[in-house]
């Protein structure tokens, strides 16, 4: 075994480590160690990720006992793509981010602040690279449990409030899948992806046990459903990134919910079998609810009176997005959902940290006619917010563009006339209701305010630190990259379920 | 159906529990109703997975001298994941009390609708 | 305005005056939360009939909710006990799930040196999902820390009362001085016996933890101030966890490239045996005995140990 192979337990043992590391140290050497953990795990799964693609996937024992027997981790092309991008989100929305956690955050509070940013890291990168369903379910409560902390890290407005329903939602949907865990592990006896798919697509020879399981994977789909944020359950979403400190918001809409959503492919492809998945009646009623959660998300964001619910609204369309193309099926319309995803990580992990510059700007609030010329007292953030704007609106050169051609590419690929005339009047209705809301915000943004003070005239031309400017650059440039070469990351990531089988 | 639902009876017994913490979290308005009924679902989950790996008339796994291995014993696995699913429910417990005290403190209530009500009046100005 | 909450909420509004005042308080938190609160006031004081508004919506809700509830609980409740149908069979052994458990069984003396054969399950064959569970321990009190440990800038505001001073009593003080050190000895057998009986380091951690709580609540908080201080309680778990997971990596590390495992196994069924069982379970012992204390201090009064 090449030594490279060793690294992503390295990433998990380091960042578990540094977390408790933290207790100890103060407000500056905590972020010290997370930053520098941070970049160590972006290096090492690049290096992985480059090993992956020039070799081939590994399987990697955690201990010395072998795949039935002892807890496995897994890593591929498209894991270490996707954490990839989900360390690029965070490396870059600390920085960009601390100008708001240093006001927000309790000063004796830092250290543990961080404590939890390296517990979320570590619970990311098992919850991505695990090969065990139950390794899953246990990270997957750190996960949620971390993210609550980091949200009422910070005391401000009706965070608490947010934090009990997101708790509440959260803890719901976990305790369903740990339902599906504990049926499957009836059911098979296994609890290790390879030999419960082989045991499952034994079991499900026999007609009878057919529906059962497809109950079960349906268990499994609504537990992860609702954490992530689908339709009928995103209604604590608005608040929950609203009110939290826009580092926080940032980490959980680009990287939480689609964590989870990605522990579901994994769960569809690897435990459930793509086979067995595509004789299910499932994908249909996970399409009609991403369709749903497209429609309303974007409608309940035209709605809102402010900026801040405005894009977490759009979230959960974006969330709708991905479950669409999840419900298209087929390999396509995986790849793009995964396309989607790290499109959508990109994009609104940079609007969440931008947003509150421009609130700053606008006499700190995010309504929106008082935000109101913003744009034109801070052009950087106007820039920045325009160019996620344009994004997420679908325009080419960017990667909201590219990943809803995947979409539509998928859903002609799936020979269902009927998928694909709702899919296309799905895209159709809510790119519409995206400029609408989007495009309206630039507009307004941009627009010398009616009765202006004279003092207010001048442009505040603001200083913006490189802390600010690098990462939200670099997410721009990864979002034009995505834009503009999808055909490469499409690529990496069809490889990616090539080796998922 | 219904005998096999009879020879099940434990597991049964087990999934309407959790049932029954389920309608709790839905239909009490208290938050420390809610929570506890988010207990009685976990309880209920627990229950499940013991009876999984129960085999009539074997014993717990601690090996002695004399038994024949593969005859004595019960499944241990369950045992494990039981005992990591109390950790986790003990946690998350822990972490929803902690929330509720915090929002008791700023809503003086802890009547979920009551404390709904009063945002309501703040959406209204938002949304 | 106060004639309007009362109404709208059925409840003595001297908790309102509190909430609505907490956002006047000196904050240095964003500024645009305190501009949404103070809008909101300004709508309620110029819309005094909103009242009649938010009860049609929260009836209309409510019905709605109500139906769905039941709905979905019912539904739940149908298709669970359809699966459990067709599960196998309560109280027989399931051939198919045999695989592992039968290993497990048969090999896990010989593989681990553990008696208890769940023990060596869970801290040995399936040791990652137990490094990461203790790790959901340490991310709760974390999270409990933030929510519930008073601030910097929360110290002038709230001062802490001694709710229940316990201290003065003393049939309480006799009875706890006497029963926790039966406790603690109880909690560090079970801790110290987990690879060889049912117990190890949750279990008797908790009970350590039982310990502590009674101690602190019988000799009051004064006397565990001395030892448990924030800082102490810190390095504790720092010390404890750190082992853990650098330990675990360590194993991980050799079992999966194949060196050899230099940890003696001992002899079975001896204390000092089944490799890194013993000092996993001490570790974890620790970690959750400082987490139930310091749930117990943070619940109690803010704090754990001197502010």
């Amino acid at each position: 075994m090449d030594f490279i192979c060793n690294l992503p337990l390295f990433m998990i043992i380091a960042s578990l480590f540094s977390s408790v590391l933290c207790l100890l140290l103060k407000k500056k050497a905590a972020y010290t160690v997370c930053g520098i953990l941070m970049v160590f795990l972006t290096t090492a799964d690049a290096i992985v990720l480059y090993y992956t693609y020039a070799h081939s996937t590994f399987t990697y024992p955690m201990g010395e006992f072998p795949a039935p027997w002892g807890n496995e981790i897994r890593a591929g092309v498209l894991e270490c793509l996707i954490l990839l991008v989900f360390m690029i989100v965070l490396i870059c929305s600390i920085p960009a981010g601390y100008r708001y956690l240093r006001w927000e955050v309790d000063e004796t509070k830092h250290n543990l602040y961080c404590a939890l940013l390296n517990l979320s890291a570590a619970a990311v990168c098992a919850l991505v690279f695990t090969n065990d369903i139950f390794t899953g379910y246990v990270f997957l409560e750190i996960l949620t449990l971390a993210s609550c902390g980091l949200m009422v890290a910070t005391e401000t407005g009706r965070i608490v409030l947010a934090g009990v329903r997101y708790m509440i939602m959260n803890l719901l949907g976990s305790s369903l899948f740990l339902l599906g865990v504990v049926l499957l592990y009836g059911m098979t006896g296994h609890l290790l992806m390879v030999p419960l798919h082989e045991s499952l697509a034994e079991i499900s020879t026999d007609p009878s046990m057919m529906l059962t399981v497809t109950l079960v994977v349906g268990v499994l789909t609504i537990g992860l459903a609702i954490k992530s944020g689908l339709f009928p359950f995103y209604f604590w979403m608005p608040d929950t990134y609203g009110w939290s400190t826009p580092t926080t918001a940032a980490f959980m809409s680009s990287v939480v919910s689609k964590a989870y959503i990605f522990l579901l492919i994994k769960v569809y492809w690897r435990v459930i079998g793509i086979d067995l998945l595509e004789r299910m009646p499932l994908h249909l009623i996970v399409l009609a609810l991403g369709i749903a959660g497209v429609i309303f998300g974007s409608v309940s964001a035209i709605r809102s009176n402010d900026v801040n619910r405005m894009v977490a609204y759009s979230s959960a369309a974006q969330i709708g997005y991905i479950f669409m193309s999840l419900g298209i099926g087929g390999r396509a319309g995986y790849i793009a959902a995964i396309f989607h995803l790290l499109g959508h990580s990109v994009t609104k992990s940079l609007l969440f940290l931008v947003t509150p510059r421009l609130e700053e700007v606008a006499d700190n609030s995010m309504i929106f006619k008082d935000l109101q010329g913003s744009a034109l007292r801070d052009r950087t953030s106007g820039l920045l917010f325009t160019i996620c704007s344009l994004s997420m609106t679908g325009i080419p050169l960017f990667a909201g563009f590219a990943s809803k051609f995947l979409i539509l590419l998928a859903a002609w690929d799936s020979s269902s006339y009927g998928v694909f005339t709702a899919v296309l009047i799905a895209l159709a209705v809510s790119t519409a209701l995206n400029a609408l809301y989007f495009l309206r915000t630039v507009i307004r943004i941009y627009s010398h305010p009616e009765n202006e003070d004279p003092e207010n005239a001048e442009p505040v031309r603001r200083h913006h630190s490189l802390g600010y400017l690098i990462p939200a650059w670099t997410l721009v440039a990864v979002n034009v990259f995505l834009g503009l070469f999808p055909a490469i990351t499409a690529g990496l990531i069809d490889s990616g379920f090539g080796m998922l089988l | 159906m219904l005998d096999a639902l009879l020879n099940n009876y434990q597991e049964a017994v087990a999934i309407i529990l959790f049932g029954i913490g389920f309608a709790t979290l839905l239909f009490q308005r208290n938050l420390i109703r809610k929570l506890i009924g988010m207990n009685i679902m976990d309880a209920g989950l627990f229950l499940f997975l013991t009876s999984l790996g129960y085999i009539h008339g074997r014993k717990a796994p601690i090996i002695e001298e004399g038994k024949i291995l593969s005859e004595a014993f019960i499944n241990p696995v369950p045992s494990g994941l039981v005992l990591t699913g109390i950790v986790v429910s003990v946690s998350v417990t822990a972490v929803m009390l902690a929330l509720t005290v915090r929002l008791y403190k700023r809503y003086h209530t802890l009547d979920m609708d009551e404390i709904y009500a009063m945002t309501l009046i703040e959406r209204e100005e938002n949304d | 305005m106060k004639e309007f909450l009362r109404a709208c909420f059925r409840k003595d509004s001297s908790g309102m005056e509190e909430f609505l005042n907490t956002e006047e308080k000196p904050d240095v938190s964003r500024q645009i939360r305190k501009s949404a609160v103070r809008k909101w006031q300004e709508s309620l004081l110029s819309n005094p009939e909103m009242q009649k508004e938010i009860q049609r919506r929260q009836q209309r809700y409510h019905v709605l909710y109500r139906i769905i509830a039941v709905i979905s609980c019912i539904l739940f409740i149908a298709v669970m006990l359809y699966m459990i149908a067709h599960l196998p069979l309560y109280g027989f052994k399931n051939p198919r799930a045999d695989v592992v458990a039968s290993r497990y069984i048969e090999k896990g003396l010989e593989e681990t040196g553990a008696v208890n054969v769940v023990a060596a399950m869970i801290l040995d064959y399936r040791a990652f999902d137990t490094l990461g569970e203790s790790f959901v321990l340490f991310t709760a009190l974390v999270c409990t820390t933030i929510l519930l440990r008073f601030g910097a800038k929360d110290k002038n505001r709230f001062v802490a009362e001694p709710v229940f001073d316990t201290s003065s009593d003393t049939i309480l003080r006799v009875i706890g001085l006497f029963l926790v050190p039966c406790i603690l000895l109880f909690g560090i057998y079970i801790i110290l016996n987990g690879h060889l009986s049912p117990g190890g380091g949750f279990s008797g951690g908790t009970i350590l933890g039982a310990s502590l709580i009674i101690l602190s609540a019988s000799a009051g908080f004064t006397t565990t101030d001395r030892i448990f201080t924030y800082k102490r309680l810190n390095i504790m778990t720092f010390a404890a966890l750190g082992f853990y997971s650098l330990s675990k990596g360590f194993v991980f590390f050799v079992g999966a490239n194949g060196m050899h495992n230099p940890i003696p196994k001992g002899i079975p069924g001896a204390i000092l045996s089944a490799g890194l069982i013993l000092p996993l379970n001490i570790a974890v012992g620790l970690v959750v005995a400082c987490t139930m204390y310091g749930f117990y201090s943070l619940f109690e009064r803010g704090m754990i140990g001197h502010a």
